[in-house]
């Protein structure tokens, strides 16, 4: 006897989308959040870029306006963009190999660039060891001084530069300078405040947690007998954080690194109270144009240039992520 | 119980190899290893066995320097280890579950001990040695792979591999097999034992399966609570436990606690007085604990018939409780007289020949020669 043929399942009938299962909803959320918080400004914003400054509310004219005059037919939509401000841009790349020229947004992206480096480097030799401290720490301890990271983050971060400018202030009353002093280690106040070590001692200050965090979430799940095994094998304890600790945490370091490189990139409070303005960055640049300078699309081609300039490294740091790292995958 | 493979002869003549002299080791306020002293001998298999936090693991870490003793000496091959930091001390570990560095290869992991050396290997000769190293476990093919792409088995001979590559003094397992299938457990430990054997290396087992500790070691010393309890050939110590522990933690037995009475056991809640024979009896009056291996006690139908004349037997009437059945014999769990006490008899299936054997329920009849019986005073 042949078993009998099985009928086909009915389909179960399409639901209308809105009852959905939440799944679905839920993996929703966060595209929904991107698209809407992410995308859409940076498409307005992109938008703007490509306008012509005008002097109106908003101070720019839309790529996709039409000059209507009074009593015509309206005419078909068009897309005329005015690319002025990116030429700007590139008319500053051109003259690079000028000298004596003003490079007023090259100036300002390579200091910008070259601070959030250094900082990132400093957050990352500072944070190392105080995330490595905290994950081998007892696990009771261990929240007490994640908590001692974060607990800056409680007072407004405005509060804290200005308590750095209290502590730098290069007068006699400057806090630093007054201990000094009266140790009479020096004769006269130092000039602490408004230049670059000031800017870098704030700017670590400010994006060390960011860096601790993930480097801890990562260094805790180290194996601490593959430390063992090393100096079982023979290596000297800085070969074996050489060799072991160092590649197995690349993930955390990289992870570490972008949480401080991209927003120190934009910061231009802490290097304008604790550098005193003097050195021009690209969050200043931008912050002029949109304010005082009334040049939006200016601002904004800058803007979008910055965000290209950010995403290329981390998609180039992303694809050499997985660098050093078999434990945590499957395989094959 | 499995029997022991060959074990290595002794040599007494010969002076230990390792000798451990009196170690301790306190964390905090718990006394993790209690003067253990003992000494190990050339090409030997020795194995620590214990129950999980017994102290054998702490006394591996400080034989491979990974912990510091709080008391004792540790001297290798004429060598006190005390000042020598773990990276340069010539003993190698295989972790339990490996501790095998996820991000290097399989050949990457067997050598890394050999990019160690001082003064420097080339790097043929690194090489030539891993590839020595891998044909020792056959995974030549495996030398690119990555440890998570390996099967457990696999892993652990790559483990095995790392920790024989420098050519140690001394091996130190801490429980090698323990993370594999109960299947390929049994086939490894042999494996183990003769590649060990072919290496000719000293090595140090720790483990908490009797089993294996029988199977793979020439010799095992038993440790609880920090403390190491008894040194002897694996028959040894199951046939002559010298105290309570080794002989209920090294296989079954059957445990009487009384008094000794005019060379007999008096108040245990055996139905009789226990008839003893032991070499060295104690004094009259001392607290004696007798234990029975469950294949010492013989069933029967019938009230056992004098043996050899003059050998005293012990024997009670017993209701048979439970029967596990287990092919080559079956264990008889027995209640003694009208009492409460247990017994448990091992018994051959051959032994009932043409009659059945006894259903649940039965009365029975067990015994066994005093001499079956071993007298522990602690």
């Amino acid at each position: 006897m042949s078993a009998e043929p099985a009928a086909p399942a009915p389909a179960p009938p399409r639901r209308p989308f809105f009852l959905l299962r939440g799944r679905f909803w839920v993996a929703c959320l966060p595209w929904a959040w991107l698209l809407l918080f992410f995308l859409l400004p940076f498409v307005l914003i992109v938008n703007v870029s490509l306008s012509t400054p005008d002097l109106a509310v908003p101070p720019y004219v839309s790529p996709f306006s039409q000059p209507q005059a009074e009593g015509q037919p309206a005419l078909p939509p068009a897309f005329n963009p005015d690319l002025g401000s990116y030429r700007r841009l590139g008319d500053e790349v051109a003259d690079l190999a000028r000298p004596g020229a003003e490079l007023q947004y090259l100036r300002a992206f390579g200091n910008s660039l070259l601070l959030a480096a250094l900082t990132t480097l400093c957050c990352l030799l500072v944070g190392y060891p105080f995330a490595w401290h905290i994950a081998r720490s007892a696990e009771g301890t261990r929240n007490t001084l994640l908590m001692l990271v974060m607990l800056p983050f409680w007072t407004s971060f405005l509060l804290r530069v200005y308590a750095w400018m209290g502590l730098l202030d290069s007068s006699e009353s400057g806090l630093i300078n007054q201990a000094l002093l009266a140790l009479g280690v020096i004769d006269a106040p130092l000039q602490l405040l408004y230049n670059s070590g000031a800017v870098l001692v704030g700017m670590v200050y400010s994006y060390l947690p960011f860096m601790v965090l993930p480097l801890y979430a990562n260094l805790v799940k180290l194996d601490m007998r593959l430390l063992e095994a090393a100096r079982d094998l023979g290596a000297r304890p800085w070969t074996a954080f050489v060799s072991i600790t160092l590649p197995l945490s690349w993930r955390g370091i990289v992870a570490g690194s972008m949480m401080v490189f991209i927003p120190a990139v934009g910061e231009f409070v802490i290097p304008d109270l604790l550098g005193g303005g003097g050195v021009l960055m690209i969050g200043r640049r931008i912050w002029d144009d949109f304010g005082p300078n009334q040049d939006w699309p200016m601002a904004a081609a800058v803007a979008v240039v910055m965000v290209l300039l950010l995403i290329v490294p981390i998609m180039v740091f992303h694809r050499h992520g997985d660098r050093g790292d078999g434990a945590s995958e499957a395989g094959p | 119980m499995s029997a022991r493979t060959d074990s290595a002869p002794h040599f007494p003549a010969e002076p230990d190899y390792l000798r451990i002299e009196g170690i301790s080791k306190r964390f905090d306020d718990a006394l993790a290893v209690d003067n253990v002293t003992l000494g190990v001998r050339r090409r030997e298999i020795f194995a620590l066995l214990g129950s999980s936090g017994c102290g054998k693991s702490t006394l591996l870490r400080m034989i491979a320097g990974l912990e510091r003793p709080t008391a004792g000496r540790i001297v290798l091959d004429g060598e006190d280890l005390a000042e020598v930091p773990a990276f340069r001390r010539p003993t190698n570990m295989m972790f339990q579950s490996y501790a095998l560095f996820p991000h290097m290869s399989v050949a990457g992991n067997v050598a890394f001990g050999l990019r160690q050396e001082r003064p420097r290997l080339t790097r043929a000769q690194i090489d030539a040695r891993v590839a020595e190293m891998l044909e020792l476990v056959q995974l030549q093919r495996y030398a690119a792979r990555k440890p998570h792409e390996l099967s457990g088995g696999q892993q652990q001979r790559v483990a095995l591999a790392r920790s024989l590559a420098k050519e140690p003094k001394l091996l130190l397992l801490d429980e090698p097999l323990a993370a594999l299938d109960k299947k390929i457990r049994q086939h490894t430990q042999l494996e183990l034992v003769s590649l060990i054997r072919r290496v000719g290396v000293t090595c140090i087992l720790v483990t908490h399966d009797q089993e294996e500790a029988m199977t793979m070691a020439s010799r095992i010393g038993v440790m609880s609570e920090g403390v190491l309890l008894q040194v002897g050939t694996p028959d040894e110590i199951y046939e002559h436990p010298s105290c309570r522990f080794t002989a209920e933690f090294i296989g079954e037995t059957n445990l009487f606690h009384g008094r000794l009475e005019g060379g007999r056991l008096n108040g245990s809640d055996f139905p009789a007085p226990l008839a003893i024979a032991a070499e060295a009896m104690p004094a009259p009056g001392t607290e004696v604990w007798l234990s029975v291996r469950p294949e010492r006690v013989v069933l029967g139908r019938q009230p056992p018939a004098a043996v050899n004349g003059n050998v005293p037997i012990n024997a009670a009437q017993g209701e048979v409780d439970e029967i596990a059945y287990l092919g080559s014999h079956s264990v008889y769990h027995l209640r003694l007289g009208g009492g409460g006490r247990r017994m448990i008899a091992s018994v051959p299936s051959a032994h009932w020949g043409e009659a059945s054997a006894p259903a649940r329920g039965e009365r029975v009849w067990a015994w066994w020669l005093a001499p079956d019986g071993v007298v522990l005073t602690r």
